[in-house]
């Protein structure tokens, strides 16, 4: 008997995807979905499936669509600001619709693990009109990545998963079925729907208009929502969705006293939330993320002779994680917390660059060089290298975005700030760095903009970067940059002072500047 | 049968491997297992903690709520201070009481050990010499691990086919360190709790085993090691700590 095994909830979705036949799984890495590319990718070649990192979350959401649009089914994975990032494709795959099954599955950051927003992917699913699936526990996960791609052929549209970090990164047990096989075929293109010339489109868009109601049908007999209002308290009744299932039960060890409306499929349940909300005087609402289903229940006026509770009226908070006590004290249950003498001196410990980092080294060069002008305008990016905010380095002023650093460092040199520096590292400058550096070397804008280059994606955890090495110099001389002012550095202790003056060249210099720190990362 | 886990340390010093080893075993016993773990970012030397819940039904919530922890399972001494709100009033911690000071602000040991003396059923075992001894430096999870069987409901043997298959790709060599420091931590653990439960003061337990040399700790022994000490030794021990001589409490540790 093959024992049990426990699985990231990002892994059962793999799991899931897979059982259902996909042909394609692309995605790019990010916390808290990494893992399920990095489940898949190793046996891919095995499934038969065509699974990689692809430079970044637009592209990997077309490579998705191409698959499905010729009848494949596909999944593309990403982080909920990832989604920011392949936002084009994924409005627009909404009014093409597909032809193979498609599951966009993007992982959300409620509480900021490892990201700069926590915004909540079930209100961009409903902003596409898209279906949305979010599920409470790891068996749930691995249905719904099934049950959702289904869904999908049969509605020929791409449809969401949200997962949220508790989920993604905890590990639980699933039972399997039987897997479903690839699609044989590649279909012909369906170039009306397929094309979104304006004349299409226009029709496409009403289409989904009109499905509207049947995607609210369709949510309201999912086997996924469940109306429970067996309950005889006719006080109150409560609206749960997600993983803040698992707290509410907690919270009552089990069986819940009240009547209850469980989501796990979005367009919100609207036959279910009236029947539900006629049962009882007051609703609670218990969603982690925004108040999505919230909002939409309480509208502008609110429901006339019924409390609504949640987000909006300080039941919960509308910042950060929801948790076990949190969800508890909201709803008017204690739990008990002895008083633990606290310690006397506990200092943070924030994350930090590994000892022997190569960004390290360029942070110090980078600090020498700049320690001689008055002032200090360095634009970060996201990676390990944004660590490089804390002490000892204080090197970064500003982070935004992926590949922000480049954009930012032009627009801040053209207002007049000197010396100005950029920088970002490998994986980051391909996936959407290396548009920002068109624009300043065309713009001859006098900025230096360093790429610490380590062979990797590193804060990921290490994942194949798009453009390493020889390849990322010869990509950097691609965009008409001054060859002389592209220099590569190796960043270690003993080559402090000759970095900093190379990068002291550099800021003296006029016009664009690219100074390329090549060493791997320690981890690989 | 259940159990709520709190483990915690720094980001590499491999708490995942501990909370795998945890798994495994329940689901070979058949419970039910649910562990929230941190990936990404903090896992670069920051503070990083696992939510570890067993039980006879499934589990619930994937986190562990405050106040109801069974055990922290600490790697680090510090870090103890972070997740004292999870743990229930008779909870008990065990910690390595090495630190990893990889901060500018890290406090002075003895103010760490004082806040953890503080905190009722604490037990503070050197993880970094029982690794040694076992021949494997990096195996301090794994002895602290051990050092915390006498407070599971697992045993030795719950975990040692787990440890021969986890490092089976990196040689017969470091398979055997580990299982070494498993038993040595096991043994160091069921000696400490023996003294506690003997009424030995923990301050006093935690100096006396940490003089002992684990690989020659015998269990059989700690009932009369702890009359011996109650007899002789213990004020002169108390004394002597309170007036940091290490080497008077290593030589009247040894002479028990």
């Amino acid at each position: 008997m093959k024992e049990p095994e426990l699985l990231l909830g990002d892994e059962a979705v793999a799991i899931g995807a897979i059982h259902a036949g996909i042909s394609g799984a692309y995605g790019y890495p990010g916390t808290p979905s990494t893992e399920i590319l990095e489940y898949i990718i190793p046996k891919a070649k095995d499934l038969g499936v065509h699974s990689f990192w692809a430079t970044n979350e637009k592209v990997a959401y077309e490579l998705a669509v191409g698959m499905s649009f010729v009848g494949k089914k596909s999944i593309v994975t990403m982080k909920h600001v990832g989604l920011n990032v392949a936002m084009d494709p994924f409005m627009s795959s909404s009014l093409t619709g597909v032809a193979g099954g498609l599951l966009a599955i993007i992982a959300d950051d409620p509480g900021m693990h490892s990201s700069q927003n926590e915004q909540d992917t079930r209100a961009l699913a409903k902003f596409a009109l898209l279906p949305c699936f979010e599920p409470s526990d790891h068996q749930e996960a691995y249905d719904m990545a099934r049950a959702s791609l289904r869904l999908s052929e049969e509605l020929r549209l791409p449809i969401v998963m949200r997962l949220v970090t508790r989920l993604a990164h905890s590990r639980g047990a699933i039972r399997t079925q039987p897997a479903d096989p690839q699609n044989s075929r590649v279909t012909k293109l369906d170039r009306r729907a397929f094309t979104t010339l304006p004349v299409n489109a226009r029709k496409q868009f009403s289409d989904l208009i009109v499905l509207q109601s049947r995607l609210q049908e369709m949510s309201v007999k999912s086997p996924f929502n469940k109306l429970d209002l067996s309950a005889t308290d006719k006080k109150r009744g409560i609206i749960v969705s997600g993983i803040a299932y698992n707290y509410v039960r907690e919270a009552f060890g089990g069986n819940i006293p009240h009547k209850f409306l469980k989501i796990n499929q979005y367009p919100i349940p609207e036959a279910h939330i009236k029947e539900l909300v006629a049962a009882v005087d007051e609703v609670v609402v218990v969603e982690e993320g925004y108040p999505v289903i919230e909002e939409s229940l309480r509208g502008m006026f609110g429901v006339s002779g019924k409390t609504i509770r949640g987000k909006l009226d300080g039941t919960f908070s509308r910042t950060g994680e929801m948790t076990p006590n949190i969800v508890a004290e909201g709803l008017g249950i204690h739990i008990e917390k002895p008083q633990w003498p606290a310690f006397d001196d506990l200092p943070g410990r924030p994350p930090a660059l590994c000892k022997g980092c190569p960004h390290a080294d360029a942070f110090n060069a980078l600090n020498d060089a700049l320690s001689e002008y008055q002032q200090h305008n360095v634009f970060g990016d996201i990676g390990c290298y944004t660590l490089g905010y804390y002490e000892p380095f204080k090197a970064i002023d500003a982070c935004l975005e992926m590949g922000a650093s480049i954009g930012m460092a032009v627009g801040a040199s053209q207002a007049g700030a000197f010396p100005v520096v950029g920088v970002l590292g490998d994986s980051t400058f391909t996936h959407s760095g290396l548009t920002g550096l068109i624009t300043a070397v065309n713009e001859k804008a006098n900025v230096n903009i360093l790429i610490l280059d380590n062979d990797t994606t590193g804060m990921t955890g290490g994942q194949l970067s798009a453009s390493v090495g020889e390849a990322l110099v010869k990509l950097v001389l691609g965009t008409g940059i001054d060859e002389r002012h592209v220099r590569v550095l190796n960043p270690m202790p003993k080559n402090r002072e000759e970095n900093a003056k190379v990068l002291k060249e550099e800021i003296e210099y006029t016009g664009p500047s690219v100074i390329i720190f090549q060493r791997p990362c320690i981890q690989i | 049968m259940k159990l709520d886990l709190i483990l915690s340390g720094v980001g590499g010093q491999g708490i995942l491997s501990i909370a795998f080893l945890v798994d495994t075993a329940a689901l070979r016993r058949n419970l039910f297992v649910k562990q929230a773990e941190v990936h990404g970012m903090s896992q670069r030397g920051g503070s990083v903690y696992s939510h570890l819940r067993v039980s006879p039904q499934p589990v619930m919530s994937d986190l562990i709520p405050e106040g109801r922890g069974d055990m922290i399972l600490s790697l680090e001494p510090l870090e103890v201070g972070r997740y004292l709100s999870y743990l229930d009033k008779n909870g008990v911690i065990i910690s390595n009481s090495v630190p990893f000071a990889n901060i500018p602000n890290y406090p002075s040991e003895e103010s760490i050990y004082r806040s953890l003396f503080r905190l009722g059923k604490v037990v503070l075992v050197d993880a970094k010499a029982i690794a040694m001894k076992a021949g494997a430096p990096l195996a301090q999870n794994v002895a602290m691990l051990g050092a915390a069987i006498p407070y599971l409901p697992f045993e030795q043997s719950d975990f040692t086919r787990t440890i021969e298959e986890m490092f089976a790709r990196k040689g017969e060599r470091i398979v055997k360190a580990n299982l070494q420091a498993l038993e040595f931590g096991s043994r160091v653990g069921f000696f400490y709790k023996g003294l506690l439960d003997a009424g030995i003061l923990a301050q006093n337990v935690f100096h006396v085993v940490r003089s002992l040399d684990p690989a020659s700790i015998d269990i059989s022994q700690v009932s009369p090691f702890a009359n011996r000490l109650k007899e002789r030794g213990e004020g002169l021990l108390t004394a002597a700590i309170g007036e940091n001589l290490s080497c008077s409490v290593t030589s009247l540790a040894s002479i028990m």
